[in-house]
């Protein structure tokens, strides 16, 4: 065995974050370690390399039948980067900001390897064209800022892999890339490990890319390993009701077939920023970003259209025009009202058809406001002739609408602020807030992109619910495919800010879209 | 993540099945069972435990100073004179009433005036401290300026008005000057950068010019020549160090608001139709407060020491004013009544310092990390 843990459990302080974790690394094995966000996995999978200082170890890490727990300052420093290397989630946060590219990569090779600087440099313009950076005598040069976000994951892994480890941490490798560059740099990952007969320990949470890559998987739940076992095995039959629960979070359609009809039209919208313009010129006049242009699309009651794209691609602008809550050519109508003819008043009045959820549950909603008072808005702004009691009962059949409600009934969450909920019961009330003033059409941006996987489908399935209480329209911004597979019924894909396909949800969407798509070379 | 929001689940379905009565504000108990914010800051604040004292222990001498005239006058509280009672703080009592000669107010420091007050059956409650800022003790042993004695415990500035008197009341201008200026000045600085910053664009663009237009203003100069143009009031001073007191404010303010304008929670209140008026001071200004309420105690430091500097120059508060600056300008001019600039020194910097104090400790309770880490497990 390569890698041997045994009974871990790693405290910070008073709290035990990991609790006597046990498993095995072969040569060239995939390993997935995977888990929700706090469940112990990053720490556990960093602490073989002893990387928290204020972290107690208890138990036994044995790589290559040394026991890393009992290995002196110098032992470890040559364990890191020479043996075990890792790659992080951010690589813009991962790689230093000031070094070039290059610089960052001889580093390691200069520490570990002892290379003068021009053999370094040649070492390190090979590792580059190895991970199919295009002109790597070029990039090697290039700082960090200067490459593409597939370009500075691939510039990471060429610096893990400088110097020939045999064990590679991968703390969610994909995560923060665009959709369309996951698939590049898991073919990549593939390749090299294959090549070298590299071990590699994937943190991940997302289960499509456990199915691509793992050879085995372990799932961890608050810092216990509840599971292990073959890739197959687990996927297929799982054991632990947490696994089976983790499994379960992916698609389930629920939705019912929208009305005749329609609510919400837009012909040629186009969005257009001002960007300043460098020099002198840029006193005087501004440039043009065109974040959207030429969109036509239409919206039946009880409908849901899938806006999906990549980051850039213009989704949120187009959302944020149909909100009327940023200057648009081309006309938006919604309920056969267009907001270029209306005036103020009138505008005010028809937001209560058209409201909006977003991403981030933590910044929609107002720190300093209680639940009352957020949810309530809306009605002391277009039903300001409530009594107080009328505006509390509403308030509360909002909440409850949306499951929020304990012992049957949501009086007790009224004082309430924002801190004290967790971020699906956050999503819950930024929903709740939209659904008070009795909307035709609800956007979300991105509604379940910042949940954990649990929850996203937790928050899907009321979704789907609200539509079919209410008839709903809803209009979905997201860049996962799996989200608009369960929920929506028509989809535009955007690509810099064009509408590229559109069409039923079963016919547009397949697996390989960003790569049929032919999208932005790495 | 999910741990943390487990637990915080957890403990808030806790609270809600011991079931306290509803209280949208969370202002029935002691601690109450949903803090706002701003109450959780309350709590790290009184945390800090040389913070607070500080705090309590100038609010206190605040308050004391307030009734400076009930510690610190030449009138005493009370009088019972041939079996009338008298209140000489509020009265204003010829001589002829205690059998003087003549019709002219009292000086109840006279020794004749003493013996009639001594005399059986009358009675006279005096302050603590028998001077007010302005009397001039005539009957000082000493020349002035006077050191410490029995009759003045920090002796008389140089023209003979007792030094304690003089500190107590110049404390209290200067405490009041703070107040003002910084109320004026946080009131207008926290408007004019709330505007700016969520209006942004042009309006943000010529009110900033402006701003730099007028921070570039050499203050001292202008007031140099306003003491020149008009009578010297507080008044005046306080219109003169606000009018330039509330930039940072305004930066600051500014700066939360281009930030926050962007936050979702600003435009699920524009999709709601929300009025402007309401978006700005309901929803993002609660949440720009926080380097206001840290920059409160360092403004009014900046105040007390603005007004001090110029008391020292001549260029402050009208003559026989008690001020704090003018003492330590005493202080200089005679460099051998060492009691002066001592007693005053240390008035101004143990002012200061617990200002500092109170603003250190606000500034570590109000700090963003701190409030993520309370929420963490």
């Amino acid at each position: 065995m390569m890698l041997e843990v045994q009974d871990l459990s790693i405290s910070f302080g008073a709290r035990k974050v990991v609790d006597s974790v046990s498993f095995t690394l072969d040569a060239g094995e995939k390993l997935a370690l995977v888990g929700e966000s706090g469940s112990g996995k990053t720490v556990t999978a960093l602490s073989t390399l002893r990387l928290f200082d204020a972290a107690r170890l208890q138990g036994s890490i044995r790589f290559q039948g040394r026991e890393v727990l009992a290995m002196r300052p110098n032992e470890l420093q040559a364990l890191r980067g020479n043996d075990i290397a890792v790659i992080f989630q951010e690589p813009m946060t991962a790689l230093n900001p000031v070094m070039t590219v290059g610089a960052q990569i001889m580093e390691a090779l200069q520490l570990h390897k002892g290379l003068g600087r021009a053999e370094a440099r040649a070492q390190a313009i090979a590792a580059l064209m190895r991970v199919e950076v295009a002109e790597p005598e070029r990039r090697v040069d290039s700082y960090p800022h200067q490459l593409s976000g597939g370009q500075r994951q691939r510039a990471m892994i060429a610096m893990a892999l400088a110097c020939d480890p045999k064990l590679l941490i991968a703390d969610e490798p994909t995560t923060a890339l665009d959709v369309s560059i996951r698939h590049q740099i898991l073919d990549l990952l593939e390749r090299i490990r294959v090549e070298r007969n590299l071990a590699v320990l994937m943190i991940t949470h997302d289960l499509n890319l456990v199915r691509r890559f793992a050879d085995r998987v372990a799932v961890m739940e608050r810092g216990v390993l509840v599971e292990q076992g073959p890739m197959r095995q687990v996927m297929e039959t799982p054991r632990h009701p947490y696994t089976l629960k983790l499994i379960d979070s992916l698609c389930a359609r629920e939705v019912a077939e929208p009305q005749a009809g329609c609510v919400l039209e837009g012909r040629a919208v186009g969005v257009v920023y001002p960007v300043p313009r460098p020099g002198i010129r840029g006193w005087f006049s501004r440039g043009e970003f065109t974040a959207v242009s030429g969109a036509s699309f239409t919206l039946a009651p009880g409908e849901t259209l899938g806006v999906i794209g990549e980051s850039g691609s213009g989704k949120t602008s187009l959302a944020l025009a149909l909100l009327d809550l940023t200057p648009a050519s081309g006309e938006i109508s919604v309920a056969g009202q267009a907001w270029s003819s209306l005036g103020r008043q009138q505008k005010r009045a028809l937001r209560r058809q058209i409201q909006v959820v977003f991403q981030d549950p933590f910044s929609s909603l107002s720190p300093r406001l209680t639940i009352e008072q957020i949810v309530g808005e809306g009605l002391s702004i277009h039903e300001p002739d409530l009594t107080q009691a009328q505006r509390r009962a509403r308030i509360l059949s909002a909440l409850d609408d949306v499951g929020l409600a304990e012992d049957g009934s949501a009086q007790a969450l009224l004082g309430r602020y924002p801190h004290e909920f967790s971020g699906g019961q956050r999503q819950r009330i930024a929903i709740a807030r939209a659904l008070i003033v009795n909307p035709r059409i609800v956007i979300l941006d991105e509604p379940t992109s910042s949940l954990d996987v649990t929850i996203q489908k937790q928050v899907l399935q009321l979704l789907a619910q609200l539509q079919r209480r209410h008839g709903l329209s809803y209009v979905l911004v997201t860049h996962d495919i799996d989200v608009v597979r369960a929920m929506a019924h028509r989809v535009l894909v955007m690509k810099d800010g064009r509408v590229v396909r559109e069409g039923r949800v079963d016919q547009v969407l397949s697996d390989r879209l960003w790569d049929e798509l032919g999208s932005a070379s790495n | 993540m999910t741990e943390r929001f487990v637990k915080k689940g957890g403990a808030s379905a806790r609270v809600a099945r011991s079931g306290p009565p509803f209280d949208p504000h969370g202002l029935a108990g002691q601690s109450p069972a949903n803090p706002s914010p701003w109450q959780r800051a309350w709590a790290r604040f009184k945390g800090n435990r040389l913070g607070y004292r500080s705090l309590q222990l100038f609010l206190a001498l605040t308050v004391l100073s307030l009734f400076a005239e009930v510690l610190s006058n030449d009138k005493p509280l009370l009088v019972r004179y041939s079996g009338h009672w008298y209140v000489p703080l509020v009265q204003t009592l010829p001589e002829t009433t205690f059998g003087g000669d003549f019709p002219t107010p009292t000086d109840f420091l006279d020794p004749f005036i003493r013996e009639q007050l001594a005399k059986p059956g009358n009675f006279a409650l005096f302050p603590l401290n028998r001077y007010h800022h302005s009397t001039i003790n005539y009957f000082s042993r000493e020349p002035d300026p006077a050191p410490p004695s029995r009759q003045n415990w920090l002796g008389t500035d140089d023209r003979g008005r007792d030094l304690l008197a003089r500190l107590l009341y110049g404390f209290r201008l200067s405490v009041l000057f703070a107040f003002a200026v910084t109320i004026v000045s946080t009131l207008f600085g926290v408007l004019y950068g709330a505007i700016q910053g969520y209006f942004a664009g042009w309006t943000d663009i010529a009110m900033e010019r402006f701003v730099e237009i007028w921070g570039a203003m050499p203050t001292l100069y202008l007031l140099i020549i306003f003491s020149a143009f008009f009578a010297p009031s507080v008044g005046l001073l306080v219109a003169l160090i606000s009018i330039f007191g509330w930039l940072m404010i305004a930066a600051y303010v500014r700066a939360e608001f281009l930030k926050n304008r962007t936050l979702d929670y600003v435009r699920a209140a524009k999709a709601l139709g929300q009025r402007n008026r309401v978006i700005i001071f309901r929803h993002i200004l609660p949440n720009c407060l926080t380097p206001v309420i840290t920059l409160v105690p360092f403004e009014m430091a900046g105040a007390i020491g603005a007004l001090t500097s110029l008391d020292f120059l001549g260029l402050g508060v009208p003559e026989g004013t008690p001020s704090l600056g003018e003492l330590l300008a005493q202080g200089k001019n005679n460099l051998d009544a060492w009691w002066i600039s001592l007693a005053t020194f240390t008035v101004l910097v143990f002012t200061l310092v617990l200002l500092i104090l109170v603003g250190d400790a606000l500034r570590d309770a109000l700090d963003p990390r701190k409030e993520i880490a309370e929420d963490a497990p």
